[in-house]
């Protein structure tokens, strides 16, 4: 008997300690909200919070290029940012983990189809801060094969790296950098999934992380992406690995020249 | 008769009834002797516009009609028509195509397709994106769209002058908006048909612009000693005003560009540019500053990485 209550004890301090919260009612109406909350969100608390900047064009020029950025206003610490494209037959975009840099990050994903996207930022409490917008859009984004996959020569570029930094505000810096490689989803007939799945940043000196990012389907081919690290005296190194073995890294040197533009006329494109 | 079965009957009956009457209601204005223009809004592709955002033309002669862009969809190409036997009783000896773009090629498949003209490149284009251009304005126009399809040009189209039903007519093979893109200066009346090279008070759409040769484009019509000059949307104009605007417009557009990726910006950034108070009065300027920078801007932000070498 007392093994008996002993044991209800533990079955009903366990169910309180994973306690699931009520997700409150979607302000961007969605109908995927509760699966969101429950699948994307852990069901953990939520609230909704202008203090979570999000941007996205009004509708998707290009549906395999959306460019969607996230930045934190509040005062409190961010641990993680997750992008949710709510119709995406793949939900999540992304998440990144801002260890040492501004909890922001711009990249350029793709869209299946009009859809509500959110960013979704945890503070340090455990409560997910969330807003988001539509977009419209003409779709096919997902389900389309990358524009690499359909060129014979992809492969001369894959696992290239291109980036640049750049002074930024508050000790900051503004690193850019872009990959190449064909993202595909998976979701094309006769075209496996091959993405690049990690990504990491660190200060080139110190090996200290500076931030982590997962990415997933969604990511736009060549994913190009825009984060403010904490500034890293000598320079970062970023460091990405995919689905099929490839890990490579780089060092990308703080405040390099960006080659003859500065000096001269920017090439009209 | 049961009210229900007049439901029914209704129902079947109102798409013929709709298919009868026109949704474009077109208006030639002569805008010079024999020369007519029928101007579309300065909107982008909606349903409640069905499309008519451009402005197409024609030229009355005793040789027959010469029809200046087909339009938006199989539609409006129908009504253009109907519009043109309102004015004259000639037949439509051709039609050229300015671009690729579909609403200015989408009404082809109310003309007699061998009797419609367009640069190689721009049948190549329509030939290679007309579908996805198909798909996003069904969806974007809707129900006016219903039975269109690309219908490529039958004719390639010759640069050069010629003599047509009394017009010494020079079509003037450029690019920069497009691959492609024909100009037109009827030296009799001294009217120039310049296509998308130039908008008037109406945002630029950039999709598949190049600037620099865009802006030569612009020089090399600014130089014809026209006395009227219609843009491919917006108000007509006696003078390079409208030119001189698409030109301010591209310029700004690269300094914007150009500086913003010296600085490390983002797509998302650059979209909260603010707009100068000259280009307020245009319509659209910001919905297409967001399209123009998803267009443009990669390649400008290219010009700004380096290239790091990696290890395993």
């Amino acid at each position: 008997m007392k093994l008996l209550s002993s044991l209800t004890s533990l079955l009903l301090s366990g169910l309180l300690s994973t306690a699931w919260a009520e997700a409150p009612a979607d302000p961007l109406n969605s109908v995927m909200w509760e699966y969101v909350h429950e699948v994307h969100l852990d069901q953990a608390p939520v609230v909704f919070d202008s203090k979570v900047e999000v941007h996205l064009p009004a509708s998707a020029e290009d549906s395999m290029q959306v460019p969607v950025s996230a930045r934190w206003n509040g005062s409190e610490r961010v641990e993680e940012i997750r992008l949710i494209a709510d119709l995406n037959p793949i939900i999540r975009v992304l998440s990144y983990e801002p260890v040492k840099a501004r909890p922001s990050i711009a990249v350029r994903f793709k869209v299946q189809q009009g859809t509500i996207v959110r960013a979704a930022m945890r503070t340090t409490d455990g409560v997910w801060h969330v807003n988001g917008a539509y977009i419209d859009a003409a779709g096919g984004g997902c389900t389309t094969p990358s524009a690499s996959q359909m060129m014979a020569s992809w492969e001369d570029h894959y696992g290239e790296l291109h980036a640049q930094v750049w002074p930024g505000e508050a000790n900051t810096d503004r690193l850019r950098f872009q990959m190449m490689h064909p993202m595909d989803t998976g979701l094309s007939d006769g075209i496996p999934k091959f993405i690049i799945e990690t990504v990491e940043v660190h200060d080139a000196s110190t090996e200290e992380l500076l931030g982590r990012i997962t990415l997933h389907e969604p990511v736009a081919e060549n994913p190009m992406i825009t984060l403010d690290p904490q500034h890293a005296v000598e320079g970062y190194r970023v460091s990405f690995r995919d689905n099929n073995g490839l890990h490579v890294s780089g060092v990308i040197e703080s405040h390099s020249q960006i080659p003859e533009l500065l000096a001269g006329q920017f090439p009209m494109q | 008769m049961p009210a229900w079965t007049r439901l029914i009957l209704f129902g079947f009956l109102l798409p013929e009834l709709l298919l009868a009457s026109p949704i474009y209601h077109l208006q030639p204005r002569e805008v010079a002797p024999d020369t007519y223009v029928l101007f579309g809004l300065k909107e982008g592709l909606t349903q409640k516009n069905h499309g008519n955002i451009v402005n197409t033309a024609f030229l009355v002669t005793e040789e027959g009609v010469l029809v200046l862009d087909s339009g938006p969809s199989k539609r409006y190409g129908e009504e253009l028509r109907e519009a043109i036997a309102q004015v004259t009783d000639q037949p439509i000896a051709a039609v050229w195509i300015t671009h690729h773009h579909p609403d200015h090629a989408f009404g082809n498949q109310a003309f007699d397709l061998k009797r419609v003209h367009a640069l190689p490149q721009t049948i190549e284009g329509l030939k290679a994106q007309g579908p996805g251009f198909l798909d996003n304005l069904y969806r974007l126009v809707g129900s006016a769209m219903q039975g269109t399809d690309v219908a490529l040009p039958g004719q390639v189209l010759e640069p050069g002058v010629v003599e047509f039903g009394g017009h010494r007519l020079r079509k003037i093979a450029l690019h920069g908006h497009t691959g492609a893109d024909l100009a037109v200066f009827d030296e009799t009346t001294g009217v120039l048909f310049a296509g998308d090279l130039v908008f008037h008070n109406r945002a630029l759409a950039t999709p598949h612009a190049q600037i620099a040769p865009w802006l030569e484009s612009l020089n090399r019509l600014e130089q014809l000693p026209f006395r009227l000059l219609i843009p491919g949307h917006g108000e007509p104009a006696p003078d390079a005003a409208p030119i001189q605007q698409t030109r301010r417009h591209l310029n700004w557009l690269h300094d914007v560009l150009a500086r913003a990726s010296l600085q490390g910006r983002h797509m998302n950034e650059i979209m909260q540019t603010q707009i100068p108070e000259e280009f307020e009065d245009i319509t659209l300027f910001r919905e297409e500053l967001a399209r123009s920078v998803v267009h443009l801007y990669p390649k400008y932000e290219a010009q700004t990485l380096i290239f790091i070498e990696t290890e395993e």
